[in-house]
């Protein structure tokens, strides 16, 4: 009996290890290119890039960013899509925003509506795609059209946010010790980062420690490697399709609050496009679509990479509107290219 | 012979039940019949005079049959393409814009505002077709050639379009103040109906006999259905990706020369926005399987139809265009949960069940 376990979980080690270095291979890459474009950016746009707080900048603007991405990551593990996340974190700044100044909200009240709006999109979005066998590509779809829609229908002005609670958590900004550097006027400043990114970091942990070492996590990779035979493992598959999308719901809620923090203001135009930009940190990431293969870190440098790309093209004065998108598609172009090439070579070996 | 009569209806109704039209003209006569009892000015059609002085035909139904066009035909090329991939493209938008900006680009010639063309305009749309191949033959080859699922390999192009559809213009808006440029998109004067539904269905027509006197559709469907086995029959599964990829580029071309002539300039940030989404919500409320195979023209053609008649539906009850897609994503999810095969069967059964309950009491 013991051996047959141990043959079984051996087994398991296996794939899990054949699994591993393919996830650890694309991570690598994309972590040894995140550092050659930002030593490419020291190098060639001057010392701005050497201070950590240029450096703590792009975690504070991305903090959403990065909480959307792993949740995007989740459910691209698992085999699905959900593209109604950059939908749900509009509806979610739009929902709070009117809480708080309209209806004489507190900071806790906002954070459970943003919380109950994440929620109930995963539950619903979970349910159709892993009950009813509907693809998740047009559940989300329609789950994007529906927050982006009913963000107009809650109010159509964007404002900003005057709630004095509100706005002292805003403001609230942790100092990163050691890291200050001396300003023009030779006064030392403090590096800081917002509370939205202490959010992101503690996200990017644990879901790195669920997904590495809970019986959860495993059965994600499981599901979206080959739900076949994740079923004929004893795996709930359908209950597991849920779950991801409801993880990725609920980060959607908190993504959404944590860029309200961030932005301060409630918009129907805010976190358009987030979607896209969650789905290219996860591929450049190296998340592949096809599901099983992923990493979390991976994800995190993904979305570093992509804000350093847009960081480069700002300050290297090239008109934004355009090259930030060639840009990125270009690098897009580029992981994927890769990820096919990787993957032919594997199956051919 | 009374009970016979009972089982062949009842069997005919289960027939029209899984036909692929039945969907979008359900969901089609739901519409009609919604607007008829909210209110039948609705299907008023008026025969009145246009800006320009040419009698037009004017109301509900026929700017469904004007606005649809562009759906209709990206709808022809996204049906193939979902066909064959199984996945989609959602680069259309950004390549309408792209095509859109070479057409004004070459009738322009670069300059900011023009009274007379600087090239013929048969030029500029052989030219915008061409480069909306090659963008198309570009999400062929990663979809063909690298294996990419679709809607990652489209999103490429999806980020970077606009951008390039910018830079084509040297990010100015080109005007063309030419009277006869504005006929692709508005009215050929003299004649009554609107030239976007007369491209359009010429560009149906084409499809049609296209898919009668060729295999490709034939073809496409096999890729789609399974890859492996078609090649071991001969068909070159790369190749007919490659193809349906193509020609999903020369509907985008056609449908951005629409577009730019609707309003003789362009928008790069939102032409055709969301048209993407849109198109494959045809396809969808088409019955056609998002993951390819078998797939039916006509009723993608229908579905796009129903989706301009639903926009103009809402607009009539004065819904805000940015509240739109909130209306549009509870129907879908409608139709798209009747339409599941979970729910079908659910149904079904029940169907079934209420049908022995009959039997019982009688």
């Amino acid at each position: 009996m013991s051996s047959n376990k141990s043959a079984v979980s051996g087994n398991g080690i296996g794939t899990k290890l054949k699994n591993m270095t393919d996830t650890n291979l694309l991570l690598g890459i994309t972590i040894v290119v995140f550092f050659l474009m930002y030593i490419g950016a020291i190098v060639f746009q001057g010392a701005g890039f050497l201070k950590p707080q240029t450096f703590f900048n792009i975690l504070n603007t991305q903090g959403g960013l990065i909480i959307v991405s792993c949740g995007m990551s989740i459910v691209m593990i698992t085999g699905g899509i959900d593209i109604s996340v950059g939908g749900v974190v509009a509806l979610v700044t739009m929902c709070c925003a009117v809480n708080l100044d309209f209806h004489n909200g507190s900071v806790l009240t906002s954070i459970l509506i943003a919380l109950g709006i994440g929620i109930a999109f995963g539950v619903v979005q979970g349910f159709l795609v892993a009950y009813l066998d509907i693809q998740p590509f047009i559940v989300t779809l329609a789950g994007m059209f529906f927050a982006k829609g009913m963000t107009t229908i809650v109010n159509t002005n964007p404002f900003n946010v005057a709630n004095e609670q509100f706005q002292a958590l805003k403001n609230t900004r942790v100092i990163v010790p050691g890291m200050g550097s001396t300003n023009r006027k030779g006064m030392y400043v403090d590096a800081y980062v917002e509370v939205g990114v202490i959010v992101a970091l503690i996200t990017v942990v644990v879901l790195f420690c669920v997904l590495r070492w809970t019986k959860l996590g495993r059965s994600f990779y499981a599901v979206g490697g080959n739900s076949q035979s994740a079923l004929m493992l004893g795996i709930n598959v359908k209950r597991t399709r849920f779950i991801s999308h409801l993880i990725s719901g609920l980060l959607a809620g908190i993504a959404g609050y944590v860029y309200f923090i961030h932005v301060g203001s409630g918009s129907a135009t805010n976190a358009s496009g987030m979607e896209m930009n969650a789905i290219a940190s996860s591929i450049i990431g190296g998340t592949m679509l096809t599901g099983g293969v992923g990493n979390i870190i991976g994800t995190f440098f993904g979305v570093l990479s992509l804000s350093t790309i847009q960081n480069i093209v700002t300050s290297a004065g090239l008109d934004d509107a355009w090259w930030t998108g060639i840009t990125i598609a270009g690098m897009l172009c580029l992981f994927l290219v890769l990820q096919s090439v990787i993957m032919a070579r594997k199956h051919r070996a | 012979m009374g009970k016979t009569k009972t089982e062949k209806s009842g069997f005919s109704f289960s027939a029209i039940l899984r036909n692929q039209l039945f969907i979008p003209i359900a969901a089609l006569l739901l519409l009609a019949l919604f607007n008829l009892i909210m209110d039948p000015s609705f299907y008023a059609i008026r025969l009145g005079e246009n800006a320009d002085g040419f009698k037009v035909l004017s109301g509900n139904l026929i700017s469904i049959l004007d606005m649809g066009s562009e759906l209709a035909i990206l709808a022809i090329g996204m049906t193939l393409v979902t066909a064959a991939t199984g996945g989609q493209d959602i680069s259309v938008g950004a390549t309408i814009a792209i095509a859109g900006s070479v057409i004004l680009r070459v009738v322009c010639g670069g300059e900011q505002s023009v009274t007379e063309y600087k090239a013929p305009i048969i030029v500029a749309l052989i030219i915008a077709i061409v480069v909306s191949m090659i963008f198309g033959a570009f999400n062929g080859m990663l979809v063909a050639i690298f294996n990419i699922q679709p809607m990652v390999a489209t999103l490429i192009l999806f980020t970077a379009g606009r951008s390039i559809a910018a830079w084509i213009n040297n990010n100015t808006l080109p005007v063309v103040n030419v009277k006869s440029f504005g006929v692709f998109g508005n009215y050929i004067p003299g004649f009554p109906i609107p030239t976007p539904f007369i491209i359009a269905m010429i560009c149906v027509l084409l499809i049609f006999l296209v898919l009668r006197f060729t295999t490709i559709g034939l073809y496409t469907q096999a890729v789609g259905i399974n890859e492996n086995s078609s090649r071991l029959n001969g068909i070159n599964p790369i190749f007919i990706k490659f193809l349906t990829f193509v020609i999903l580029g020369i509907c985008v071309a056609v449908a951005a020369l629409i577009k730019v002539s609707r309003i003789s300039t362009i928008n790069y940030s939102v032409v055709a926005k969301d048209i993407e989404m849109d198109a494959i919500l045809a396809v969808a409320l088409g019955g056609n399987a998002l993951s390819g195979g078998k797939f039916n023209m006509t009723a993608s053609i229908i579905g796009a139809y129903v989706i301009q008649f639903l926009t103009t539906t809402l607009y009539k009850f004065k819904v805000q265009s940015d509240a739109l897609p909130a209306y549009k994503a509870v129907v879908v999810i409608l139709l798209v949960v009747l339409s599941a095969p979970v729910v079908r069967e659910k149904l079904t059964q029940l169907g079934a069940k209420m049908k022995a309950n009959k039997k019982e009491v009688s």
